[in-house]
């Protein structure tokens, strides 16, 4: 990516001059749009979680007074039933889903790497394809599949004597999974076979004369050679599950098994919308917050230590 | 006894078999390889496949004629149908989600060059800390803080308005770091240098020379957040109420919940899915070294 001649001379090199305001200039903008759509949010977010509103007075004309109520929004949350069986749903779904669709991410990068596949373009439009529909869109168009008078699966599947209702309370998730596995399998894919090209392939020709597989080249050379890449897929796939929203809430619109607080998101708006409790829905956005900001932060620390070990 | 028989023999075995079986596997595998592709094909492409096939139907067709043969080809009826519902929201929609794309992207394009330019060339007080700043909004989880960001808009008056959808995105720490690299890559500082012993302003040498030396980066950052803003369904969602600045995917959400109701809206749906798709995916199969480039620095949000 980067020319070599240019990058030595690293980001230091307009130190000797004085460059004024310049930098301020250049800088500036993105300083003031994160100060306002980042960093503010996520402080009032703090701030308010810590209040609570009370009404006082009779009926509809008591006026409404923020009461400091430290962590009780925290309690109240974590106390929240909906809430906290949405957190266990995403972690099952992550620890199915993640795992699987990394796994087949990983298979068709490797295939395609190999001596296997000839025609690697196409092979790769084919998985990459569903990357270019939007989530929204992807999760309409499967709830279309799921819904038994419509969809050519389950009407091919009756045909062979299996009745399946994509849609019911225990398969549900699974069907939501398929949505996320649908969409993102081919970028993770393309992440890891760009990893996989940057292997230079003279490593692998020492292992070819001492009689080694293709497979056993993948498993012994390649994978170790593309943690890197690999723990990132796995960072982006686990934010991604904890932060699920789209595709449930428009497989709401289609069936009443997805309830209205399915995910810890789901809860959040819910809870901030239609229970119009906005200080207890800051308090649900900074625990998803911490929890992502935390696991980010531990698979940050493991990608580290792989690198200073190899 | 048997132990000491075995090795002998079936080391010879290995070393015949070993050599048949490099040429058997890889027949067999080439077999296997072949067939799962073709279920690839079968599970990522056939789905467009059939949102094609189900939007050239009439609403009756849907449900009864068999999932993937034609029936009476009534695409273009369906698509002026999709056009004149309640007179034609669905193209104010796609109006109002090419309108926030475009223009969000170039600014965050903007914003994102400038500051990675910045960082790249310049040493200064504070620089520190907005590296921290691109840290920090590389870490956080965007869409889980989706509601403060919404309380805050709220407070300045952007709710039910553009400015509310467009000016969030402009904090697109991947942006950042691209054009910073796009910098170190593709433009020498002896450029820069030159620019200024011609008495070229710091200001004017970043938008007449650098800008169109960063392009095929800056592309790359624009096909990204373009992408992102089409795709943006959260914020969007809790922001407009009024229908007639709904982006494409609140408003098709949206016909989708209204369908239970109203039969023929479960048609549109499919039909404008369908519509909205069609351009994205073309641009997308002619942009692809754009994505496996940005795809490779790491510009993917999920």
């Amino acid at each position: 990516m980067s020319d070599s001649s240019a990058s030595i001379q690293g980001p230091r090199r307009g130190k000797r001059r004085g460059p004024g305001l310049a930098p301020y200039f250049f800088v500036g903008p993105f300083a003031v749009a994160f100060t306002v759509f980042l960093l503010s949010p996520l402080l009032v977010a703090v701030w308010s979680s810590l209040f609570t509103v009370k009404r006082s007075g009779l009926g509809f004309g008591g006026t409404k007074t923020s009461v400091f109520i430290g962590m009780g929004n925290y309690q109240a949350a974590l106390q929240n039933k909906q809430f906290m069986s949405g957190f266990g749903r995403v972690l099952l779904f992550g620890v199915v889903q993640v795992p699987l669709m990394l796994g087949l991410a990983l298979l068709f990068a490797l295939l395609i790497d190999s001596t296997l596949v000839r025609f690697k373009r196409v092979a790769q439009i084919v998985l990459f394809i569903p990357y270019a529909v939007p989530a929204v869109i992807a999760a309409l168009l499967w709830g279309f599949l799921y819904q038994p008078g419509v969809s050519p699966i389950v009407k091919g599947l009756r045909t062979i004597g299996l009745d399946v209702n994509f849609l019911a309370p225990d398969s549900v998730l699974w069907s939501t999974a398929n949505i996320t596995t649908w969409c993102y399998v081919g970028v993770n894919m393309v992440m890891i076979y760009s990893a996989l090209q940057a292997i230079p392939q003279d490593i692998y020709e020492a292992a070819r004369i001492d009689g080694a597989s293709e497979a056993r080249i993948a498993w012994s050379i390649k994978i170790p050679m593309i943690m890197p890449t690999l723990i990132v897929t796995l960072f982006l796939s686990i934010i991604g599950t904890i932060q699920l929203f789209n595709e449930p809430t428009v497989l709401r619109t289609v069936t009443s098994n997805v309830s209205s607080e399915f995910t810890p998101l789901m809860s959040i708006v819910n809870t901030a919308f239609a229970q119009k409790n906005q200080n207890l829905g800051s308090a649900m956005s900074v625990i998803v917050a911490l929890v992502a900001f935390i696991l980010s932060a531990v698979i940050n620390l493991a990608q580290r230590k792989w690198e200073e070990k190899s | 006894m048997t132990t000491i028989a075995r090795p002998v023999i079936t080391r010879q075995n290995l070393k015949i078999r070993s050599g048949q079986r490099i040429v058997l596997s890889h027949g067999w595998a080439r077999i296997l390889t072949m067939l799962l592709f073709a279920v690839a094909f079968v599970y990522f492409v056939v789905p467009v496949c059939w949102l094609f096939v189900a939007s050239t139907k009439s609403a009756g067709d849907l449900y009864t004629t068999p999932s993937f043969a034609f029936a009476e080809f009534r695409l273009f009826e369906n698509i002026s149908s999709l056009f004149a519902y309640q007179n034609g929201v669905y193209l104010r929609w796609i109006a109002n989600s090419i309108l926030y794309s475009v223009i969000g992207s170039l600014l965050t394009v903007l914003v994102s060059a400038m500051c990675g330019y910045g960082l790249a060339v310049y040493q200064f007080r504070g620089r520190r800390i907005i590296l921290g700043a691109v840290m920090v909004s590389f870490l956080v989880p965007g869409a889980a803080l989706t509601q403060p960001l919404y309380l805050q808009l709220v407070r300045m008056g952007l709710n039910n308005n553009i400015l509310g959808v467009i000016l969030p995105a402009l904090v697109y720490p991947f942006g950042v770091m691209f054009s910073w690299l796009t910098v170190r890559a593709s433009v020498p500082m002896e450029i820069i240098e030159a620019a200024r012993v011609d008495g070229a302003g710091e200001i004017r040498t970043f938008f007449q020379i650098v800008m169109p030396m960063m392009r095929v980066g800056l592309t790359t950052v624009f096909l990204f957040t373009f992408m992102g803003s089409w795709n943006n369904y959260m914020l969007p969602m809790m922001i407009l109420d009024d229908p007639e600045l709904y982006p494409l995917a609140v408003g098709l959400v949206d016909w989708n919940k209204q369908s239970t109701s109203v039969a023929q809206l479960g048609t549109l749906t499919l039909v404008g899915s369908f519509v909205s798709l069609m351009p994205l995916i073309l641009v997308f199969i002619f942009s692809q070294r754009y994505w496996k480039s940005g795809i490779a620095a790491g510009g993917v949000k999920m």
